[in-house]
């Protein structure tokens, strides 16, 4: 009988939250995906419909050498328009992110706002530094304003490069310049993707791909990297907690307010009034015995990482936490939110708030929020949250021990700190174990997770599969979601599961050998920490070179699509698994998308549907790496730095290496 | 780092610093916030804290300022499970540790506790280590005649165990320091019972019986970086590189550990010393906060030694003749007393002399020993004492007559580096102890030929192809070739003061320093020797050949352009190109525009005295006041670190006799004050000297510290002596 069963969801909890939502008659996106094949035309990319002469569909067994739309485009246009229209889009998302928070940094610094502070000031004059901006005798907010008014300019800048564009190792700058994808605004490009992609423009699909990769770079190195780093100065840079996270995480007896979405300023204003004791002397009138807040999606890992909140998991998992019966109310504000959720709420007591003015969904209370009032919003989404609390019902699907415990809250300057602490933070101890070998290499896995695969199934074993064999594992966004509730951010994760090399690097620092690093607009720090990694020295001395492999087992955002591609522009090979290849009809796009863009930046966009073949693809990316960089050969169990003793001529040379001049007699 | 070792060091570093708060609000209560306090002969104030901080403790309520910045690196320990990250947490409390362990040790100093005097046996350790003995250190740092330093912590399993790792790290010239105890044992106490000679001489220095002592240990380490490294106080990032990349120390952990040993390990991996125990420990294998392990074990002890220098990444080369006693250079400073002595050559009891000659190549047969006297064996067997004609044959294609004075100087090391084996003076004032010890361990008179050939072979290895020994013991046959050898000794002396700066066409530069003062570079001159006082310019030229691309290169003098301050275009054009364009243009005769730089490890400060018109001298070691407001320990702050600083420079004893002793400023009628410890081991040659300049008495009317430690004073007594530089130009 069991056997029949259809895994939908590798999390057990949400397993049988799906079964039971089934025999109930509630339908999720499992099932809606179940029913509804994607179309196969536009799955592979060889839809056109930017213009009403179509939607052309441009198929047949040689559709690509054939085939054209109404106006003639080929295939490979059609394609590459296609993959640039992503990435815009999902530029414009994490971008659009970054804009609220700029805007709300500078509320700080103007003193417009008297809900938010700023918490990091050492990261903020660090920004400043970067900026070339001159802290020195400046107030902090006086200083906040300008950081922020200088981050506005990265939207609208008309010549010249993005602020963080500098971040970058000078080799990395140099393939950028040199194929002309500094991006100059995140608007500009954006606009200018559109504009290319409108009928009748643009038809060059390498000449698309670049501007694909330019428009990207504004998200990675501006957009999301801005995001990140306000974030950390307005709300703290995250260092690590111990959290839990999946279903369990909701308390019976308390009122549940999920928080879910992406940006962090709705969640951060939450944290603060839940606390305050009118609240939670409102909540006990109602019978409760306090307020839970729960997180989703990637406000989830926003809060995870600085609060500790407890996460109850990812993308798919928004419909399955209204099934449990416990949310007296989901606060929602952009990205990634089903509308489904609404319609599931109904049949529950749940009430689902909308909080952006850019999202509003039909049937949900809206609650506007913005940054100069972000606490009174906050207070009224607590309220309805609590005077929801007793119309909760008995109808849901709860087992209160399905949870698991997190560690969290790896930041760029914690990920330092961690190797060295305060006096000798670096990324020695980290290039030295990829050197020696005990550290195979490092694999970003990262991105949605997604009903048409066993839900973060192929996280999982994607994820096992890579420390056995001594690979450092990264991740953000929902991935992390999905290691939180499988359990596999813990510790000791590493002594059951990690290779004998790994798990000796993970055993002397003390860290799961899975490190959740943030929500998805954070994976600017993998980009920021490969730089710094490039800088320690003995790898390469570019992103692009180093064993390092970006995956996105499962995704279905375009926000995913724009990560790949600055991944790829920045030198990092990416494999993104699961469904087919959006540009998959077009081989020109294929191999300039893969064999072009290595050539010309050490980096790749490759989709792979078999995860054994994502599997093997990685290793054979990382190992060649290794090669390249003339490490030592990796040898499961095998490692160890050759020793270079030192006479005392030697120590003489150790100056003499580092000023060649020296000695010159 | 281990679960286990963090829990261990954080837990520690909590401890101690709650030791340290206790004993310092008790004695602010009792002497007050203001009551000051300085360790003997420093000018790091709590040199731990100074270096990292940049914070200088001058009193007992800067300790508490002090004592702050521990509490803030302290953590709470990892919990049982889903433990969060504690490497950096670990070594934060480290870093606490160390400097919570600097304030205990201070404040019990200031309580008269320190350095530690065993009741029992009324032992004192070392306690706080001068600045005076690091900067002695100095060129042995470098030279490669002290390689490494062990920090030993605990007692060994038993004595032999105890000697037999204590020896093995003097043959391999490592400098030891004891601290800590098992159970009241330590190595300390062993070595004490099996009667091994610890100190300063010997290499073994203990330090006190608490594993905190070792932090006397890690403060003289940091005081390298301070001092030979110029690395200003607070850059703890450059300290910390450098202590990792240039100071190879490492801890040797014997018997148990607790968390204090911990604690104060997880305080030195933050300066890259790795620790090795000989019990089952957890390891530390991954590198990149020491260059190799941070943790490792070795539980054969006749492997430990070995283990540790190689987890440190220490090359160790010794040359060691085959002979039955240990050799190395730790055993230099040993010394026989007459008891312990079977018998001695020379020292005005017997006649004796020893002689470096150069020979053809033919002349030579290499390794041939010959003794030559009538019963010498038999006279040998009966002890006591003989006379002892020395001469050593040499032969090379790149031999050099003047070569002759380099290799004989090294007739004092080869000897001495035997264990059981003394000798001191030189030529025809020299003096050999040989053990009753050594005599028992096998050591004949051949061992001595022994020892010569395979040691100059070894020192001199591309100069050298050829090199025989002859011992005569006959008293008459020592007599007359002594006469021979003192005709050639003259010879040598006439010629060598015939080699002045006009006469050469070559400085050479020193940059043996730069593997610990690495923006220093020595211009060894023919009047003007290396500012440690350990390199002429013979031993410069030497050094070259055996290895043209080692530590001495030759500097062409190209033009004299300023033959009063003596500038030469060769010397200013290397200059520029092996500092990087620090140092532009030297000045070799004056100290008062464009003087050399100094790396650290100088013999002697020149400083102006400006009230004085003249300059004052103070050496190394001297731990008084000076007429320029500054002790010696002071002084020596402002004038390393490879900088030019006109008024101040480090010179090396003997300079000062030298006839281009600040030749362009008036020469030594300028100095105005000088130790009396430099005007009595200086006397004859000053003296010589001043006549020369038309100022006979001049010594008399120098000042010292028995007449004046201040300007006032001083200008008194010049005044009264009417001493010659109150009448010269002036100075400034």
């Amino acid at each position: 009988m069991e056997q029949r069963i259809k895994i939908k969801n590798a999390s057990e909890a949400a397993q049988k939250i799906i079964e039971w939502g089934e025999a109930e008659g509630l339908v999720t996106c499992f099932e809606r995906a179940e029913k509804m094949k994607p179309c196969p035309i536009g799955e592979t990319g060889a839809c056109c419909k930017v213009c009403h002469m179509g939607p052309c569909r441009l198929v047949g067994p040689k559709a690509e050498e054939e085939a054209t739309g109404v106006c003639g485009a080929q295939l490979s246009t059609i394609a590459a328009r296609n993959l640039l229209r992503m990435v815009a889009a999902g530029t414009a998302a994490h971008s659009d992110h970054a804009r609220s928070m700029a805007l709300t940094l500078l509320a700080v610094g103007e003193g417009k706002t008297s809900d938010f502070e700023i918490k990091d000031p050492a990261k903020l004059m660090r920004m400043a530094e970067i900026l070339e901006i001159d802290s020195s005798g400046k107030e902090i907010k006086d200083l906040a304003r300008e950081v922020a008014l200088k981050l506005l300019e990265d939207f609208s800048r008309r010549d010249g490069a993005v602020g963080y564009a500098r971040r970058a190792p000078a080799k990395t700058q140099e393939r950028w310049r040199k194929w002309g994808i500094v991006p100059r605004s995140i608007d500009r490009e954006v606009v200018e993707a559109m504009h290319r992609t409108n009928m009748g423009v643009d038809h060059d699909p390498d000449h698309l791909l670049l501007h694909a990769l330019k428009t990207s770079l504004a998200d990675g190195w501006s957009g999301s990297m801005m995001a990140t780093d306000i974030t950390d100065v307005l709300f703290g840079t995250p260092k690590p907690v111990r959290a839990e996270s999946s279903f369990g995480i909701f308390k019976p007896d308390h009122v549940n307010l999920v928080i879910h979405g992406h940006e962090p300023t709705l969640a951060e204003a939450i944290i603060d009034v839940v606390a305050e004791p009118e609240l939670v002397e409102y909540a006990k009138s109602k019978g409760a015995k306090g307020i839970n807040l729960g997180g989703m999606c990637c406000t989830a890992n926003e809060v995870l990482m600085r609060h500790g909140i407890p996460t109850s998991g990812g993308f798919t998992n928004q419909e399955l936490g209204v099934m449990t019966g416990l949310v007296d109310a989901i606060a929602v504000d952009v990205q990634c939110i089903m509308p489904a959720i609404v319609e599931m709420a109904k049949k529950f007591h749940t009430k689902v708030i909308t909080t952006s003015e850019k999202a509003m969904t039909q049937g949900a209370t809206h609650v506007a929020f913005d940054e100069h009032h972000a606490r009174e919003a906050a207070r009224k989404i607590a309220r309805i949250a609590i005077d929801n609390f007793p119309m909760r019902t008995k109808k849901g699907k709860f087992v209160e021990s399905d949870k698991a415990p997190v560690i969290a809250g790896f930041s760029h300057e914690y990920i330092e700190y961690m190797q060295g602490g305060r006096w000798r933070a670096s990324f020695r101890p980290l290039n030295d174990a990829i050197m020696a070998g005990r550290i195979r290499g490092v694999v970003a896995l990262v991105g949605c997770d997604n009903p048409r695969v066993p839900a973060t199934g192929l996280f999982r074993y994607l994820a096992v599969e890579f420390i056995k064999q001594d690979v450092l594992v990264v991740t953000t966004g929902c991935g992390a979601n999905a290691y939180a509730a499988a359990g596999f951010l813990t510790p000791e994760t590493a002594l059951e599961h990690a290779g004998p090399g790994l798990r000796e690097v993970c055993e002397a620092i003390g860290i799961p050998p899975i490190l959740h690093l943030g929500a998805c607009v954070d994976n600017s720090r993998i980009l920021t920490i490969a730089s710094a990694m490039a800088a320690e020295g003995g790898l390469s001395d570019e992103i692009g070179g180093m064993p390092a492999v970006g995956i996105a087992p499962e995704w279905m955002s375009e926000k995913a699509i724009a990560i790949a591609c600055y991944f790829a522009a920045s030198g990092v090979p990416v494999i993104f698994g699961g469904g087919s290849s959006p540009v998959g009809a077009s081989k020109e796009v294929t191999n300039l998308m893969t064999n072009v863009w290595y050539e010309r930046f050490l980096g790749a966009l490759h989709f792979e549907k078999d995860p054994e073949q994502v599997l093997a693809l990685s290793l054979e990316y990382i190992d060649k790496a290794r090669v390249n960089l003339k490490l030592k050969k990796y040898e499961p169990g095998r490692f160890g730095t050759e020793r270079v003793l030192m006479d005392m001529a030697a120590r003489r040379e150790l100056e003499r290496a580092a000023k060649p001049h020296l000695g010159v007699g | 780092m281990s679960k286990i070792i963090a829990s261990a060091a954080i837990r520690g570093a909590n401890r101690l610093y709650r030791e340290a708060g206790e004993m310092l609000e008790k004695a602010i209560a009792g002497k007050g916030e203001e009551h000051r306090f300085e360790f003997v002969d420093t000018a790091f104030h709590l040199p731990m804290i100074y270096a990292m901080t940049g914070f200088p403790v001058k009193t007992l309520g800067d300790m508490r300022t002090a004592l702050g910045f521990a509490k803030d690196l302290l953590h709470e320990e990892p919990s049982r499970h889903v433990w969060k990250p504690y490497l950096g947490e670990a070594l934060d409390s480290g870093m606490a540790t160390l400097f919570a362990e600097e304030i205990l040790l201070a404040l019990k100093t200031d309580a008269g506790l320190e350095p530690y005097k065993d009741p029992e046996t009324g032992f004192v350790y070392n306690g706080f280590i001068t600045d005076t003995i690091q900067r002695n250190l100095g060129i042995q740092l470098v030279d490669g005649t002290m390689p490494g330093f062990a920090a030993i912590i605990g007692a060994a399993p038993d004595e032999d165990t105890a000697v037999k790792i204590v020896r093995e790290l003097q043959e391999k010239n490592i400098l030891t320091f004891l601290s800590g105890n098992v159970k009241g044992e330590s190595v300390t106490k062993q070595l004490l019972r099996k009667g091994v000679e610890l100190g300063w001489d010997t290499r073994i220095v203990p330090l006190g019986p608490e594993t905190e002592h070792t932090l006397y240990a890690l403060d003289w380490a940091i005081r390298a970086s301070l001092i030979f490294g110029a690395k200003k106080p607070g850059d703890y990032k450059a300290h910390l590189k450098y202590q990792k990349d240039r100071v190879f120390a490492f801890a040797m952990v014997l018997g148990e550990l607790d968390d204090i040993i911990w604690t104060t390990g997880a305080g030195a991996i933050n300066m890259g010393f790795p620790a090795v125990a000989d019990t089952d420990v957890p390891v530390v294998h991954p590198s990149g906060v020491c260059i190799y392990e941070e943790v490792d074990k070795e539980f054969d002890h006749t492997k430990i030694v070995q283990k540790a220098i190689e987890v440190r990444g220490l090359k160790i080369v010794v040359e060691k003749p085959p002979i039955p006693v240990a050799y190395g250079a730790a055993f230099e400073g040993e010394r026989i007393r007459k008891e312990d002595m079977f018998i001695e050559f020379g020292g005005q009891r017997t006649p004796a002399f020893e002689w470096v000659r150069m020979r053809e190549m033919d002349e030579v047969e290499d390794g041939k020993i010959e003794i030559i006297g009538e019963n010498w064996k038999e006279l040998y067997e009966k002890g006591g004492k003989m006379p002892f004609g020395l001469i050593i044959d040499v032969a090379g294609r790149k031999m050099h007559k003047d070569f002759e004075a380099v290799i004989e100087r090294k007739i004092h090391h080869n000897i001495n580096e035997g264990q059981g084996l003394w000798h001191m003076g030189q030529r025809d004032l020299n003096w050999v102890r040989i053990s009753k010890a050594a005599k028992a361990a096998g050591i004949t008179l051949e061992h001595l030929g022994v020892i010569m050939t395979t040691m100059m072979r070894h020192r001199f290895r591309s100069i050298l192809d050829k090199v025989q020994v002859s011992i005569y013991t006959g008293e008459k046959e020592v007599l007359g070739l002594m006469e021979e050898a003192r005709k050639a000794y003259a010879e040598r002396d006439s010629r060598l003061g015939s080699m002045v700066d006009e006469s050469v066409d070559l400085f050479y530069s020193c940059l043996l320093c730069q593997s610990f003062a690495p923006s220093h570079v020595c211009i060894i001159t023919a009047e003007r020797l290396g500012l440690c006082g350990a390199y002429n310019w013979l031993d410069a030229r030497a050094a070259y050949e055996i290895d043209p691309t080692g530590g001495n290169q030759p500097v062409p003098k190209g033009q004299l352009l300023d033959a009063r301050y003596g500038r030469y275009t060769g010397v200013d054009e290397y200059l520029k190109k092996s500092t990087g364009g620090a140092v532009e243009t030297l000045n070799l005769y004056t100290i008062m525009e464009n003087p050399m730089t100094s790396c650290g490890c100088f013999e002697c400060i020149v400083a102006i005295v400006p009230e004085a018109n003249g300059v004052m001298v103070v050496q190394r070691g001297h731990q008084g006041m000076t007429p320029a407001g500054m002790k010696f320990s002071t002084l020596a702050g402002s004038v390393g670190g490879g900088m030019q600083t006109p008024g101040f420079m480090g010179i090396g004893r003997n300079f000062i006799t030298s006839k281009k002793f600040l030749a362009g400023d008036g020469g030594i009628k300028r100095i105005v004050w000088m130790t009396k410890n430099l005007k009595e081991s200086l006397k004859s040659a000053f003296e010589a000297r001043a006549a020369e300049v038309g100022a006979p008495g001049l010594l008399d009317k120098i000042a010292d510290e028995t007449v004046a430690e201040d300007s006032e004073k001083l200008l008194e007594f010049l005044a009264d002596v009417e001493h010659p530089a109150l009448g010269m130009d002036p100075m400034i």
